[in-house]
């Protein structure tokens, strides 16, 4: 809980950087729309994949500068010195990266309803795949992230990492958003849905164990 | 810390592999008779089944190199764990190839999201992040104890994006289930399936020497701290 308290006053205090981050999911969504054309049935069609892709190139920045303060005059091994857990350091920066990239995600989708018209009622469904697909982002980006923020090509490893991973995030996400806004007449949310809680159980368990070997040594 | 029991083996087994892999094609493209629905571009199949086989081995032979080093600090694991890993990443290489291969004359089309072909594609991106993660570590213990972790966490992946492309996919069309294989198929598909086998633990053995060198070098005391250093190699 400390972990966190501490995680989310970093976040408050260099805000700057969220709003870097926004900027530059809300570019790569206005972007996305050229690669298709002015035509309005195709964009509203794709919005939930350009959400998703806005949201995942944005959250590398989010995930790579959020071991900023730790690897700066190397206070990873001043609070591991200390007698902090391992554990509650990273799930401490996990959760806080979570609500960061939910904050990205809800921040947007705004921003996709306008430019492809793509708007929904479903407004508490959109939010609960939000919330679980930037968790599924986040579990394992954030121990990724601590690996590669020691490094020279942190800008560079962090994605090429990260990215196959989430591809089954990315999948169930998309397609979870699309039946969501576009409608679900077959009843497959339910099952993209349980897709995402599994990945979560199965990476937020697993991140955690394994972050201690990752800062131990 | 070099294991040089069998300094011949890997070539022994190198000679088999090819042995193998000879007789099983020439069984495979001249004397095994043509598919009925596919004819001869089914004939791939005697190579691509017995690669996707050994992928597989290779990889979860690196996530037991992965699991084995973090309990035990051994250095040999995370040498072999690096042979294991190369290997996987070639043969999940050739297998998305051979897999291109196939589909055009068959599907008419170079890539099809079946799900299969998409997971390898996606393991061979994960292990090739892993790779590159090596490259980019100077200290050899956190490069040791970080791709064992990135190794476990690709690893669990694998059956997760299996299942995933698998619902995606089913959305658009039906699963085409595989074949039954019929007896004068079982000879060459087994024969180049031991040949793979031979040759990448072959490939293996020999990459994780060279691993085990450049570790041994690198983990070298300098000159001045010789007696301090000693049993840290």
């Amino acid at each position: 809980m400390g972990a966190l308290r501490k995680e989310l006053l970093l976040q408050w205090r260099t805000r700057a950087h969220a709003m870097a981050a926004f900027i530059f999911g809300a570019t790569s969504l206005l972007l996305f729309s050229f690669a298709i054309g002015p035509n309005a049935e195709a964009l509203r069609t794709f919005s939930a994949g350009f959400l998703w892709l806005g949201l995942l190139l944005s959250s590398t920045l989010t995930l790579a500068d959020s071991f900023h303060a730790e690897t700066e005059n190397r206070a990873l091994e001043g609070l591991l010195l200390a007698g902090a857990d391992p554990r509650s350091i990273y799930y401490g920066k996990a959760v806080a990266n979570w609500l960061q990239l939910a904050a990205l995600g809800v921040a947007l989708t705004p921003v996709m309803v306008v430019l492809y018209d793509a708007g929904t009622t479903r407004l508490p469904m959109l939010l609960l795949v939000i919330l679980l697909g930037t968790a599924g982002i986040s579990a394992p980006g954030t121990l990724y992230a601590g690996m590669t923020s020691q490094l020279r090509a942190r800008q560079t490893l962090l994605p090429l990492l990260l990215f196959p991973l989430i591809v089954p995030v990315l999948l169930a996400a998309v397609k979870a958003t699309a039946l969501t806004i576009l409608g679900d007449p077959m009843r497959q949310l339910e099952s993209w849905l349980f897709l995402l809680v599994a990945f979560n159980a199965i990476y937020w368990s697993l991140c955690g164990l394994l972050f201690g070997k990752v800062v131990e040594e | 810390m070099v294991n040089n029991r069998f300094p011949k083996l890997p070539y022994v087994l190198l000679l088999l592999g090819i042995v193998c892999l000879a007789a099983g094609s020439y069984l495979g493209l001249f004397v095994a008779p043509p598919e009925h629905f596919m004819g001869d571009v089914q004939r791939i199949m005697y190579v691509h089944v017995p690669t996707a086989w050994n992928a597989m081995l290779a990889m979860t032979f690196a996530l037991v190199c992965a699991l084995l080093y973090l309990f035990t600090s051994d250095w040999k694991w995370d040498a072999r764990m690096e042979g294991g890993i190369e290997v996987g990443v070639l043969l999940a290489f050739l297998l998305c190839c051979q897999g291109a291969i196939w589909a055009k004359p068959t599907w008419g089309v170079w890539w099809d999201w079946d799900p299969r072909l998409t997971t390898t594609a996606v393991l061979l991106f994960a292990f090739l992040g892993i790779l590159a993660l090596r490259r980019f570590v100077d200290d050899p213990v956190k490069r040791a104890v970080w791709s064992s972790v990135a190794t476990i966490i690709a690893y669990v992946d694998v059956p997760i994006v299996y299942f995933s492309v698998k619902w995606w996919n089913s959305l658009h069309q039906a699963q085409s289930s595989p074949a039954t294989v019929s007896k004068s198929f079982h000879l060459p598909l087994r024969l180049n399936a031991f040949g793979i086998l031979f040759v990448m633990t072959a490939f293996i053995m020999l990459r994780a020497r060279i691993a085990s060198l450049r570790l041994e070098q690198e983990l070298a005391p300098p000159p001045v701290l010789d007696g301090a250093m000693g049993e840290l190699a």
